[in-house]
């Protein structure tokens, strides 16, 4: 039995449209016209308990509404969704006291209170037993590094230091689920990092069940196993991330740093995609020509100083992929 | 019962301790209640002095019941918690629907702490001006007095609960009209003018026309001024008074069910914007 079951998930939406302009508006004061958007459309997957899968798409795929079902804050226009055996948003408030969720835009910490009161209401509106508030406080005070933090009101923290407080607020509860809504949009590289890091061992060591949205395709790369596209409310695939990889973009980088003048490259199956004097990148598919075989030709013929293959950047995969699939933010 | 209520209990405490901060705002809001109260108190006294027979209260208990308002005057229902309404625009409910508490509760709680933190110290300012400092300058006429009797001050402080209670009721209401319709002007614009002519805080309600006293009376606003403050000078007494506070506590019942009641409508259709 899956810790996570979607099947079939739908939201549809009724908006009011509107002629532009004065005439328009006034069309709309008697008569509306209304048109249907669909949100998401059919979404099906699971998670097992110990999971650790992205949620990746362009803005307005319904990534964040899939989180929303999820944590039983919207419930949907049909389909079923069960976490954990339960229904989120009929079972909402014994759903809510076993996930824990992190909204990357929006702050769960009382802005006016210092970071320790708002850990300590909490852990009473979360009821948790004092000795074991104190236990898990404390180590997640070690583990995001909170200690100096702890006695600044919210709104002085810079975003890092607020983001690593808003984790800590989202496990105080001890859940076993986690649900990360693009928990590191804004930050810096090291916070990311210690985003990533901490993420990652929350999964591996301690076992949370672990969905994410984002856009950060380094996320990706360093968290998940398992991605999911979706692009227009639908499910566009639903695979290991290396899979995803090398099925949407078999191609590779090579960059060549000449000891002489770049020579000109003529080969079946390899593009150049940029000359600077002394150094080319070319483009090809292993399939085509194999690495070493590729390598071994240019270096016997010219003088080469530096080689080095590089995959294609993640985020040319997934727009490649939008692209397939057509799936580009309305 | 206490592991029951402590998420309650917490919610209203961070927010009634958060509210206490703001001491210029208390400060600011009992200059501008004792300037009012003022000028009220002169125009019942020349309304006393052109035709006291006309009167349905004396003029002794009609200063009363002007410093008794001015001081819970933070107590009404005049506007939605702007904590809510903030909410409902950042999208802070999403996180509020997170909480495993009874919707309904939570915000109650919170809203309640506001009220009472905000009415707190002006309440113990003007006691103080008006209660004590008035008479001791000699104008005990002018000041604010005492309940009219033991009974009276037993039978107000249950009245003064469910005004409080029935206050935080109406709020409610507006809270989730506020979050129905993510703008809090609307309900604030048609909710002050109600409560300043409905519940008393204008001039007692027996002051009205005769022919409308019995619907006055029996209206929910009632309960938030005229019946307690005619409780606390005897005005209303014995059954009368006992009738009065059943009306207090029905009216806060039938508001808080018509709360939850809306609140699970809203919250059914909540759409969260965005992402």
């Amino acid at each position: 039995m899956p810790q996570i079951l979607v099947e079939a998930l739908a939201k549809t939406y009724r908006v009011a449209e509107r002629a532009p302009g004065l005439a328009g508006a006034l069309h709309g004061l008697v008569r509306r016209r209304w048109r249907e958007v669909h949100a998401l459309a059919d979404v099906s997957f699971s998670l097992e308990a110990g999971e650790l899968l992205a949620f990746i798409g362009p803005n307005g795929a319904g990534k964040s509404t899939t989180v929303k079902f999820l944590s039983g804050i919207l419930r949907p226009s049909s389909g079923r969704v069960e976490v954990a055996g339960l229904v989120p948003y009929e079972d909402r408030i014994r759903h809510v006291a076993r996930i824990g969720v992190v909204f990357g835009q929006r702050s769960q910490l009382w802005w006016d209170l210092p970071v320790l009161d708002g850990f300590d209401l909490l852990a009473d509106i979360y009821r948790v037993e004092p000795a074991r508030y104190r236990e898990r406080r404390d180590e997640l005070v070690a583990m995001l590094r909170l200690e100096p933090l702890l006695a600044q009101p919210v709104r002085q923290l810079s975003l890092g230091q607020r983001m690593r407080a808003e984790f800590a607020a989202a496990l105080l509860h001890d859940p076993s689920i986690l649900f990360l809504d693009e928990p590191t949009i804004g930050l810096d590289a090291p916070s990311k990092l210690a985003v990533r890091a901490f993420v990652q061992r929350l999964n591996r060591e301690h076992g949370v069940t672990v969905l994410l949205t984002t856009h950060d395709m380094h996320d990706v790369e360093a968290l998940a196993e398992r991605v999911i596209v979706i692009g227009q409310g639908r499910l566009l695939a639903d695979r290991p991330f290396t899979a995803l990889r090398s099925g949407v973009l078999a191609e590779r980088r090579l960059h060549i740093d000449f000891a002489g003048p770049a020579p000109e490259i003529d080969m079946p199956g390899v593009t150049v995609r940029s000359r600077d004097q002394r150094s080319l990148e070319l483009a090809f598919d292993p399939a085509d020509i194999p690495t070493p075989k590729l390598i071994a030709s240019i270096a016997t013929r010219h003088a080469v100083e530096d080689i080095h293959v590089d995959e294609v950047p993640i985020e040319e995969v997934i727009a490649r992929f939008y692209d397939l699939h057509d799936a580009g933010e309305a | 019962m206490l592991v029951a209520a402590r998420p309650y209990l917490a919610a209203f405490s961070a927010r009634f301790q958060l509210m206490l901060q703001y001491r210029m705002a208390a400060l600011a809001g009992f200059a501008t209640q004792c300037w009012w109260g003022g000028i009220r108190i002169m125009v019942f006294a020349a309304f006393y002095g052109a035709n006291a027979a006309a009167a349905p209260i004396s003029l002794a208990d009609a200063v009363t019941y002007v410093w008794l308002g001015q001081a819970l005057l933070a107590l009404l229902p005049w506007l939605a918690d702007p904590e809510i309404g903030q909410a409902v625009r950042t999208g802070g409910v999403g996180y509020d629907r997170l909480r495993p508490l009874d919707a309904y509760g939570y915000w109650y709680a919170r809203t309640l702490g506001w009220m009472l933190a905000r009415a707190a110290p002006r309440a113990v300012l003007m006691l103080l001006a008006a209660g004590i400092v008035l008479p001791l300058a000699g104008l005990e006429a002018w000041a604010w007095r005492p309940p009219s009797g033991l009974a009276a001050a037993l039978l107000f402080a249950p009245a003064f609960a469910l005004m409080t209670a029935l206050a935080t009721a109406v709020v409610m209401l507006a809270n989730i009209v506020v979050a129905a319709s993510l703008n809090e002007r609307g309900v604030n614009a048609v909710l002050t003018p109600l409560v300043i002519v409905f519940s008393g805080s204008l001039l007692p309600l027996n002051f009205y026309p005769p022919a409308l006293q019995p619907w006055l009376h029996l209206q929910p606003f009632a309960g938030l001024v005229d019946i307690p403050f005619r409780i606390y000078f005897g005005n209303l007494a014995g059954d009368a008074a006992l009738q009065s506070l059943a009306l207090q506590a029905g009216w806060t019942l039938a508001l808080v069910g018509l709360g939850r009641f809306a609140m699970e409508r809203v919250m059914r259709r909540l759409e969260m914007q965005g992402g």
